[in-house]
């Protein structure tokens, strides 16, 4: 398996922006190793009040450090974990090579990104904390979701005529 | 220790916490942090209407729902198990500015003034569940990724569009704030 794929979406319209690159298929129970990390995940977002409406409205009024603290360490100790797996060439666990894909420019990141920042200051939320404010008790939340499901769909829907 | 765990996490453990998803998942199963690709998985899955942007094998990213199940169950958890009913602290100007456009209780994570279930059917909701999850749907997806896609797995491995991705993330954040919400709450 090569180390470098192209996730270029005009490209490969069946490419997964955030894939599975794993040879071996996975089992029932082995997905549930993903749920595992996610519950974790989901406690930190709501302890740490990332999936609060209003520590999202305190980074846009540069109130509080806080977000820019989390995203901050995040991005950091992210990096420096890739660069360890890469110095080190660790393996999976399955002891297969880990897969880093390429992302390619496209004007979509600009555009998309844009109108991703208007909803992300409107809904408090990026779709990963909507599971955690649902879970949470908030359940309006809900209709928010099934938006953003219509949303994607709809980004499918007109992607050719849209400028990339 | 529950109590411990109860207190409001500080930013440094909740930032180190969520870089090492990055590592944990490369590690676990060679699988890229990325948590909007659900929604797309959801509409293959579910609404797949022969759109060939949905014509993919969507088993194969099944690992991503099981995902944020875990993230749904965790949030159950942090407010059950681990809840904790000390006042949230948010910034003074925040709640000033906040104050002065109607939104008034600043006492959960989600303002009860815009997310309360019985604005679903009003104006209101419209605004903030309807159009705000149109946009962070359409707008991921058309970005190719959100915050942990672009702004946390993307700058992690140092590329660049997740780069350009992130700073619009963030310009459009500031234009919501202090343009389209004001403008919303004026409305509503």
């Amino acid at each position: 398996m090569s180390g470098v794929k192209t996730t270029d979406a005009r490209l490969r319209p069946d490419a997964c922006e955030a894939s599975n690159n794993q040879d071996l298929p996975e089992s029932l129970s082995g997905n549930l190793k993903y749920t595992l990390i996610g519950v974790v995940f989901g406690i930190v977002f709501v302890k740490a009040e990332i999936v609060s409406w209003f520590r999202i409205q305190e980074m846009f009024r540069l109130d509080s450090f806080h977000m820019y603290g989390v995203i901050g360490t995040a991005v950091v100790t992210g990096a420096l974990s890739v660069f360890l797996i890469r110095f080190f060439k660790v393996k999976t666990i399955q002891g297969e090579e880990v897969v880093f894909p390429k992302k390619t420019f496209n004007r979509g990141q600009i555009y998309g990104g844009l109108l991703f920042g208007l909803g992300w200051a409107i809904t408090g939320a990026c779709p990963g904390p909507l599971f955690a404010q649902i879970g949470a008790g908030y359940l309006a939340i809900l209709v928010t979701l099934i938006s953003a499901v219509a949303g994607t769909w709809l980004y499918g829907y007109f992607r050719d005529k849209l400028p990339h | 220790m529950i109590q411990c765990l109860s207190q409001p996490w500080p930013w440094y453990i909740a930032g180190v916490l969520i870089g090492l998803t990055v590592p944990a998942l490369l590690l676990l199963g060679n699988k890229i942090f990325g948590i909007s690709s659900n929604l797309r998985h959801i509409c293959a899955a579910c609404i797949p209407a022969g759109i060939p942007f949905f014509k993919y094998n969507w088993k194969r990213e099944l690992w991503n729902l099981f995902f944020v199940g875990g993230v749904f169950i965790g949030g159950i958890i942090a407010s059950t198990v681990l809840a904790d009913n000390s006042p949230m602290v948010i910034g003074e100007s925040t709640q000033t500015a906040l104050g002065q456009m109607g939104v008034r209780d600043f006492s959960g994570l989600m303002p009860s003034d815009l997310f309360d279930t019985a604005y679903i059917l009003s104006l209101k909701g419209f605004f903030f569940t309807v159009v705000g999850g149109l946009l962070v749907g359409f707008g991921t997806r058309y970005a190719g990724g959100c915050t942990s896609g672009h702004a946390i797995s993307g700058l992690a491995s140092l590329q660049w569009p997740s780069l350009v991705a992130t700073i619009c993330f963030m310009a459009g954040g500031f234009i919501g704030t202090w343009v389209l919400l004001p403008l919303i709450l004026k409305i509503v």
